[in-house]
């Protein structure tokens, strides 16, 4: 048999012991149906597949189990059919030894084919969906990494493809699979060749095959004479590692593909020959892959030869089958002796690229001697096929200087052996390539990921920057439009003044009535040129503040005299009046009003200035804002009272809107005054019990505005008056509550940074947490009259101030466990009294906000009985506590001898919690 | 003498001449900010841990850089890190510096969520923002962003957070450094042991 093409050779190559004609004797045997095969979800590069079945699902011979995800990834079909039992970590074939993720398959001995068909004529197809027909069967590269055979086959899109190469040169020793393929099934390869033609179309292909395989080779050309093919069989001299890809390409072609490429950038694809009879069976038959031939010798082993053996079955029903002599196997060896792994697990199964089991005996594959050093013989070099210098690279990778090793085309290495096989130090070389490869690889990563991060941190820098300057632009803004409001909100009320005092001599009935306002109107100037002077005074901390207040008082007095003179004039005679009437004068009043409280609120704003600074005349101050609440109070009375007498047609809705509005900005005065009295807890501040008193002071109001305005719905419409008035509690319940969120908070702070005012902070708390029960209770009451939800809305509320508490409790433990850990870290040297009384205060703490929260949860657990719903909120709790004794235990076992005790108390303590919880819930959940 | 006289002019015009020209490159391609700076930030690894004993990974690099700061005291990035450093700056690698902590396995934060209550101290800690959340609302890490630093684990106020190993996968396992005498594959090279005999 003469060759038609020139055959070119590559540099280097050893040429070892064949030892493939043991396994050369025996046609292909059928492996038994296996009882069980294992099929790992990833058994090649890229990513697993996903799985389609689940546990308990039945499932036929080639039925889909897992799916391929992304572009490197093969469908894995049923190998049998049968019964997933399982799909979780098994051991599979891998370098590593480790287990991954497998889907397990026990069978039900009947080997029941899924319903298949192959195409009827595939050249009919277009193109892209016979691609696809293949990749649903899962084909993927029978010899090396397993790569989906599609990927290949889609190199016709964006590649001239000349060549196509198809690899049967099988040099590595032992192994005979590709060999007995060609020999039994010559009909199927060549089909398959066809097929991959077909797609990629290429001038010329050629199959590369070494002389050790005459019969092979015979069975080829004999199948080649019927086939309409137009191919080249190559017949290429024995030579180790004439299968890699790059050097078969050098054989056949001459060509070099270069550093980092790809065989398809110098328009050539190669294929494996197992590949091709896969993607036969999978067209012409329609059958996916599910087994392959795997050539079972070593000299331990039985029967030496190759079988057909179901994807999936473990390596130890294999082996039983070809008789293996257990006590004589020294390594088991999946793949080649040469670049193949060895492994321990018999359990480990057969993939879709295992081509040989080896069961060596001592004396074949015997142990390595150790390593001695680099002798610079240059034998290394002369072998290699990639003509690189291991010596050279050797040194690098063993110096770690990973950057050298790269520059010497490292990454070219095919990690073929030959080096290590020809060292005569028995220096491991290809281990230490591969070391390298993957410590480069993982630089690699690192790099990127630190570039990422990079990246995500300055953008988060950029997003501070621009989110602080946002803030302060928002914050003039909002000064601006502040003003302008004020502004506008003047020259309205000027000139409603003026307009209704232009427009009223058409009512003409009433002459006094406007002598009465235009009073009221001179009153109300005279009244703010005292006030702008005053403040102005204020301002500048000028002397006679006292006159100015005093004038200011009485000036007040006056123009509210006028005020009320007017209205009561207006009142008296309102049904002649002209409809416009009172409602100017509720607009008036309402403007006044309004006024009113800004002048309220600027005050409070003077006073927590004054009171940050540490004024001295805070006190004055405080009078004046108190005065000032009080006219404001008195103004917004004056105002609803006129309403309300003036134009009771015109509904309360209006009304409560109203008196609304006034709550909605008490309320936010109340904030204020507290962020204001946080802020001077936090820096220690005497004033802040006065502050606090005056909160206080300013909630009792909102709480009397609140009740008034529950009074006058009540009053007013007592129809839809429950509901409404629901609402409006329920709101005041959400703004207690945030109230008593944001006391929280400026208590932790001040906890925190250890400010004395902490305690009374915490009375504080509690007081307005009690407030906000009672306003709960209000609801519930009311809900309770008026609808039967009152039960489950009580439930949440409740349910909402347990988080609270339980949030309390954990912040507190956790409080506690830092303290103690640095007290654990000082304990080995000296004492720390300071601390240890903290840590006692701490836990003392702690307990309280425990016992709370147990009184909370035993209430919970009543209502749970009554009603039977909180058993979700009962089994978080009880894993909140498991978790408590596991944090206590863990504690434990670190603290010193003399916090030992006291630990051990609270584990007990926490423990018993545990077990109540748990038993409450055990009663609960049955 | 003239010959004198021109040669002493032709030096004083060839440094004028070149003067000039390198003032004006030294201008025309002026390089921004420091440039060793920013090479010895790209090779450290980012986490803005602070352990090195800095605010973060940029204020080591200029310290490195300006006040002669040691090269060992960054532990995630390790020795590599330290040989890298070595590296750029022409100076002996020298062992971690222990004080600053050790090199340890690579970890993610994990939120054990339902212990969340949702204060979202931990987002203001994270600096490359790998945590999710709102106020009140249960938060989460991704864990593809992540660095490991370790900075929102103190923040959180009910310390549900946790700082878990990688796992290995298949994908990411790498060969381990190669010990002499270990079982190699390539082991029938010692031809004649009855090999071809039995076929
Ligand atoms: S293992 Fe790498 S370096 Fe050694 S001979 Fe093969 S290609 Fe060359
Ligand atoms: S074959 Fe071994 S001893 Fe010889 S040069 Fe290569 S590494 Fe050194
Ligand atoms: S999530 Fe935590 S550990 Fe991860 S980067 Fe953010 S702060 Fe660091
Ligand atoms: S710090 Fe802790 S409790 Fe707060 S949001 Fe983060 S994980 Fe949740």
């Amino acid at each position: 048999m003469k060759n038609t093409v020139k055959v070119h050779s590559f540099h280097g190559g050893i040429h070892p012991p064949e030892n493939k004609k043991q396994s050369t004797g025996a046609p292909i045997a059928i492996a038994p149906l296996p009882s069980r095969v294992i099929l790992p979800l990833q058994q090649h590069i890229g990513l697993p597949a996903e799985p389609v079945v689940s546990v308990g699902d039945r499932v036929l011979k080639g039925q889909l189990v897992a799916e391929a995800v992304g572009r490197i990834s093969a469908n894995i079909h049923a190998s049998i059919s049968g019964t997933v039992v399982a799909i979780e970590p098994h051991p599979v074939p891998h370098m590593s030894g480790m287990e991954a993720g497998c889907l397990i398959i026990e069978s039900d001995g009947r080997d029941e084919w899924i319903e298949h068909q192959g195409l009827e004529d595939y050249t009919q197809l277009p193109k892209q969906e016979l691609i696809e027909y293949i990749r649903r069967a899962g084909v993927a590269g029978m010899g090396g990494a397993g790569f989906p055979t599609d990927v290949k086959l889609h190199l016709g899109d964006d590649h001239i493809v000349n060549t196509l190469i198809i690899n049967a040169a099988e040099c590595e020793p032992y192994i005979t699979a590709d060999d007995m393929l060609m020999r039994e099934r010559a009909d199927e390869v060549l089909g398959g060749i066809e097929i991959i033609a077909h797609l990629l179309k290429p001038l010329h292909i050629m199959v590369g095959i070494e002389d050790n395989k005459p019969q092979a080779i015979r069975a080829l050309h004999a199948a080649l004479d019927n086939s309409p093919l137009n191919l080249d069989i190559v017949i290429t001299p024995t030579k180790y590692p004439s299968g890699g890809e790059k050097q078969l390409i050098k054989l056949l072609t001459g060509i070099e593909v270069p550093s980092g490429r790809i065989p398809a950038d110098v328009g050539i694809v190669c294929q494996n020959i197992g590949t091709t009879t896969a993607i036969y069976r999978a067209v012409i038959h329609g059958e996916p892959l599910i087994s392959r031939i795997v050539t079972v010798t070593g000299q331990a082993a039985g029967h030496k030869q190759n079988y057909e053996v179901r994807i999936g079955t473990r390596f130890a029903d294999l082996l039983d089958h070809s008789e293996v002599r257990r006590e004589q196997m020294h390594r088991l060896i999946v793949g080649g002796p040469m670049m193949g792994i060895t492994v321990i697990n018999e359990q480990i199964p057969v993939i879709k690229t295992t081509n040989c089991l080896i069961a060596g005996t001592i004396g074949e594959m015997p142990p390595q001697p150790p390593a001695q050093a680099c002798i610079r013989c240059g034998m290394c070099e002369q072998v290699c096929p990639a003509e690189l210098l291991p010596q050279q690279l050797h040194w690098f990778a063993k110096g770690k200087e990973f950057e050298k090793a790269r520059h010497h085309n490292l990454f070219d290495c095919i990690e073929c052996g030959a080096c290590s096989y020809v060292c005569p130090s028995n220096i491991p070389l290809v281990q230490y390539y591969r070391f390298a490869k993957a410590e480069i690889r993982k630089e690699d990563e690192e790099q990127r990921k630190a570039d990422h991060a990079r990246i995500r941190f300055e953008a988060r820098l950029e997003r501070l920057e621009r989110e602080k300057i946002e803030k302060e632009e928002r914050r003039k803004q909002r000064a601006i439009e502040a003003a302008a409001a004020q502004a506008a909100k003047k020259d309205a009320a000027l000139n409603i003044t003026s307009s209704s005092a232009d427009n009223r001599p058409a009512a003409a009935s009433a002459p006094d009535l406007k002598q009465l306002k235009s009073n009221a109107a001179i009153a109300r100037t005279k009244l703010r040129k005292a006030e702008k002077a005053l403040t102005n005074a204020q301002e500048k901390g000028l002397d006679g503040i006292e006159t100015l207040q005093a004038t200011l008082q009485q000036l007040q007095v006056k123009s509210e005299q006028a005020e009320k003179a007017y209205a009561d004039a207006q009142s008296a005679p309102a049904l002649q009046q002209a409809p416009s009437a009172p409602v100017t004068d509720i607009k008036q009043l309402k403007s006044h009003a309004a006024i009113a409280r800004t002048k309220l609120k600027k005050a409070e704003k003077q006073l927590a200035a004054a009171q940050e600074t540490g004024d001295a005349d805070i006190d004055a101050l405080k009078a004046q804002v108190a005065e000032l609440q009080a006219k404001s109070i008195a103004a917004e009375k004056a105002y609803s009272e006129a309403e309300n007498g003036n134009s009771p047609a015109t509904t309360p809705g209006i009304d409560t809107t109203e008196l609304e509005a006034d709550i909605a900005a008490l309320q936010s005065k109340v904030d204020k005054a507290e962020s204001a009295w946080k802020t001077a807890a936090e820096s220690g501040s005497p004033a802040a019990d006065k502050m606090a008193a005056g909160v206080e002071k300013l909630k009792d109001k909102l709480k009397a505005l609140q009740d008034e305005l529950a009074t006058i719905r009540a009053s007013a419409s007592p129809a839809p008056a429950t509901a409404v008035d629901s609402t409006a509690l329920e709101a005041d319940i959400a703004a207690m509550q945030a109230k008593v969120d944001k006391a929280e908070n400026a208590w932790k702070a001040a906890v925190e940074s250890g400010s004395p005012a902490a305690d009374k902070m915490a009375a504080g708390v509690e007081k307005l947490k009690d407030k906000l029960k009672a306003l709960q209770d209000e609801l519930a009451q009311i809900k309770a009259g008026s609808t039967a939800k009152a039960t489950s809305d009580s439930g949440t509320a409740a349910s909402v101030s347990i988080k609270e508490l339980k949030q309390q409790v954990s912040i507190m433990r956790t409080k506690l466990k830092k303290a103690e850990k640095q007290q654990a870290e000082l304990a080995e040297g000296e004492k720390d009294p300071a601390l240890e009384a903290e840590i006692a205060e701490l836990r003392a703490r702690h307990d309280a906000a425990q016992a709370l929260f147990d009184a909370a949860e035993a209430e919970k657990a009543a209502a749970a009985a009554q009603q039977g719903i909180d058993l979700k909120q009962l089994k978080i709790d009880a894993a909140m506590a498991r978790a408590a004794v596991t944090k206590a235990e863990r504690a434990l076992s670190k603290a010193e001898h003399d916090l030992k005790q006291t630990l051990e108390e609270e584990l007990l303590a926490a423990r018993a919690k545990a077990e109540k919880l748990n038993s409450t819930l055990e009663r609960f959940s049955e | 003498m003239s010959a004198v006289l021109i040669a002493v002019l032709v030096l004083l015009g060839l440094g004028l001449v070149f003067g000039i020209l390198l003032g004006y490159s030294s201008i025309r391609f002026k390089v921004e900010g420091n440039p060793l700076v920013d090479q010895v930030d790209s090779l450290l690894p980012q986490t803005q841990c602070g352990q090195c004993g800095h605010p973060g990974c940029r204020p080591y690099a200029e310290a490195i850089v300006n006040n002669d700061e040691a090269i060992n005291k960054c532990p995630p990035g390790g020795q590599g890190t330290i040989e890298a450093l070595a590296d750029l700056l022409d100076v002996e690698a020298i062992p971690l510096d222990a004080e600053h902590g050790e090199e340890q396995i690579k970890k993610v934060a994990y939120i054990r969520e339902d212990e969340c209550i949702g204060c979202t101290k931990c987002i203001q800690a994270c600096p490359v923002d790998a945590i999710l959340g709102a106020a009140k609302q249960m938060h989460t890490v991704i864990v593809s962003e992540c660095t490991g630093c370790d900075l929102c684990v103190e923040p959180c106020p009910v310390d549900c957070i946790d700082m878990l190993p990688i796992e290995t996968t298949l994908n990411s396992w790498q060969w381990p450094v190669p010990k002499s005498g270990v079982e190699l594959i390539a082991t029938d090279r010692h031809p004649g042991i009855a090999l071809e005999a039995d076929a």
